[in-house]
């Protein structure tokens, strides 16, 4: 047999048809489904008076939407908001799936609780109608986001009309340096790459500075893959994988757990296998990052300066300008001295424990920078309940952060958590484009530490000064 | 689905790279439950100031663009967010065939489920279908999916390339939830063989 990438492997195994064309019927053995990309797929079903076809297979979260303030408990102010998330509830009992709605403590982000409640395996089909899916590729799942029309024909037939991509491999070797976290190896992959590096592909992660990642940092660099252009990221399991997966509700248990183990350890690129694009990174080159731009390509270390557009070529050299005029950024200035007014740590990029740990290490006994608005939303209840057990949520409260509810919340700004326009905010979140988090917002994406840090000095830190 | 055979229509230039869906279709838009209605709304933070006015100066606001069918972009149209309301929103501006260099996945998907016919041309070409549609709107261009080519006004003539099964179910209007529904007997043995060889999925 021809050796196979961890890819090749995944999509064998949930081939149903290959047409003469080539065009392919994958097999989806999970769809996570959200409020906002959901109603018209369910409308279509209903009009066209189709069933679901694995309702046990499907499992959803109200996040996009929710408000993360306390009165949450009263109801949704926003009326189109109100609508989306009602909609989702009755859909997810009249179809009878698995649903955790705003008022359950599992409740957050759908990429934070399939992992957490153990519906996301190794080897599995994972979609949902959301780009970020890509995040599940850690467990060496094959993720990916879909569009509604998509959701749609997941919901009626289980299945995906596929065409397979290509295989790319991103290799970071060696050690990280001391201040450099994941968030850091997968903004470095897509300043490297660009964002549209990976189109046609999916991303393969490893190499020594992978394998040492948690399964938290490594959700971290797949949910990623999609910044990088990349249909899916993944991660070949191991003893980390299977350690964080053992015993959570919906993984697999007593024998069924055994065979399950033996085929999650067949899961790997044989060594030989074909790859179609290979990078490969030293860890040691890794510098803690920040994005100055309005892509998540527009990326350079902190202790670096705004680039100009003349350091460019082609159809970037404008896109660098209008960049910079949006940003409201001159070329020259030190990262380190641009000034911000907001700091969020959140979102299904950094919203687990590790990213709160990360964050209140650095806060511990100091005040962020007066006038500061500084906010962390858990990704889901349960991150929430573990951080005020572990005593993060006081490091935050005195430290001067607003301790939120779970939910998607300032990453995309779908519910009241914005930015005003022209307002700067230091994001632990995936996109800067413009606007994503308020008109005329302006992003700046780093890490859980470089967030914290800059929020005690009040402009982007370099978070080594600070360990 | 409608069915795109061939187009004649007005090209806009959006000689822009990483157009990504928050332009295309910001966020606010999004609660909505239905497909429809969002072509007001294509590019508002582009297209609208602070205090909803047209600003003059976007392209789809300009006299000659308002009826454009067809958009030429820069490379990686459409990158970002899984959304369908951006293709949604497209369409229901009137806009049923995109131009661009390349593409982000989902986005160029999507296009296909909504009768959107995205086509990936090498940069010089789009270079010259660019220059074309800047001449306004007595600069019409053919897209003729049949044959798989785009012509400029001055009768230039470019070749693209499409997946058959995304062409034919363009060309028929196809519903690919019903032809997936077709295959039934295949997924249930699918399925039967899976619950066997991985009981705990």
């Amino acid at each position: 047999m021809s050796p196979k990438t961890l890819y090749d492997k995944i999509w064998d195994a949930h081939l149903v048809h290959e047409a003469e064309d080539g065009t392919c019927l994958l097999y989806i053995d999970r769809h996570l489904v959200h409020e906002v990309t959901s109603p018209q797929a369910f409308e279509g079903l209903r009009m066209a008076g189709r069933d679901l076809r694995a309702p046990d297979k499907t499992i959803a979260v109200p996040d996009h939407n929710v408000p993360t303030t306390a009165d949450r408990v009263n109801g949704i102010e926003n009326e189109e908001s109100r609508i989306q998330v009602e909609a989702l509830d009755r859909n997810a009992r009249e179809f009878g799936i698995h649903y955790y709605p705003v008022d359950d403590i599992r409740q957050g982000i759908v990429h934070i609780v399939g992992p957490e409640q153990g519906w996301t395996l190794p080897g599995m089909t994972v979609v949902c109608g959301d780009s970020h899916t890509a995040t599940h590729g850690a467990f060496g799942a094959l993720a990916h986001g879909i569009g509604t029309s998509e959701v749609e024909h997941v919901l009626a037939t289980q299945t995906l009309i596929q065409s397979k991509s290509k295989n790319m491999k991103v290799e970071i070797t060696g050690k990280l340096r001391p201040g450099v976290t994941a968030k850091d190896i997968t903004l470095t992959v897509i300043g490297r790459t660009g964002t549209a590096g990976g189109t046609g592909h999916v991303i393969e992660y490893c190499g020594e500075a992978i394998r040492d990642l948690s399964m938290e940092g490594r959700m971290t660099v797949c949910n990623m893959a999609i910044e990088g252009g990349a249909r899916a990221g993944l991660i070949a399991p191991d003893e980390k994988t299977f350690e964080y997966i053992k015993g959570r509700p919906h993984a697999p248990k007593g024998a069924e757990w055994e065979v399950a183990l033996a085929w999650w350890k067949t899961l790997f690129s044989d060594k030989d296998a074909h790859w179609d694009k290979v990078i490969t990174i030293r860890g040691e080159d890794i510098a803690p990052v920040v994005t100055w731009g309005t892509s998540p390509e527009d990326v350079l270390p902190i202790t670096d300066r705004v680039p100009a557009p003349e350091d460019f070529d082609g159809g970037k050299v404008e896109a660098v300008r209008r960049s910079l005029e949006y940003m409201e950024l001159a070329p020259g200035t030190p990262l380190s001295e641009i000034e911000i007014d907001t700091v969020f740590i959140g979102s299904c990029t950094n919203g687990r424990i590790e990213d709160l740990r990360a964050a209140a290490e650095i806060l511990r006994g100091k005040k962020i920078k007066e006038g500061l608005r500084a906010m962390v939303v858990p990704g889901s209840g349960l991150v929430r309940a573990q951080a005020e057990e572990e005593g993060l949520a006081d490091v935050f409260i005195e430290a001067g952060f607003e301790w939120r509810l779970a939910g998607c919340s300032m990453c995309l700004a779908m519910n009241p958590d914005q930015l005003s326009p022209g307002e700067r905010c230091a994001a632990t979140s995936n996109r800067n484009f413009e606007g994503r988090q308020g008109r005329g917002g302006r992003t700046h994406l780093m890490s859980p530490a470089m967030a914290a840090a800059a929020a005690v000095t009040g402009h982007l830190t370099d978070v080594r000064e600070m360990m | 689905m409608e069915k795109f055979e061939k187009l004649t229509g007005i090209a806009a230039p959006l000689p822009q790279i990483n157009v990504d869906t928050d332009m295309i279709i910001p966020k606010q838009f999004l609660k909505t439950i239905k497909r429809s209605g969002l072509g007001v709304n294509l590019f508002d933070e582009m297209r609208y100031d602070d205090d909803g006015n047209e600003i003059p100066d976007f392209v789809l606001n300009k006299p000659q663009y308002r009826e454009a069918q067809i958009l030429v972009a820069g490379e990686n149209f459409g990158c970002g967010s899984s959304r369908e309301h951006a293709p949604w929103a497209i369409a229901d501006f009137g806009i049923r065939c995109i131009i661009a260099p390349s593409y982000a996945d989902i986005f160029y998907n999507n296009c296909f489920k909504n009768g959107i016919l995205p086509i990936a041309l090498p940069q010089e070409q789009v270079d010259v279908l660019m220059k074309d549609a800047e001449k306004g709107a007595n600069a019409r261009v053919t897209v003729d999916l049949e044959a798989q080519t785009v012509t400029t006004s001055d009768g230039e003539s470019f070749a693209f390339e499409v997946d058959a099964f995304k062409k034919h179910c363009l060309l028929e209007g196809l519903d690919d939830i019903g032809l997936t529904m077709a295959r039934a007997d295949a997924i249930s043995a699918f399925e039967a063989k899976a619950s066997t060889e991985r009981p705990w999925v």
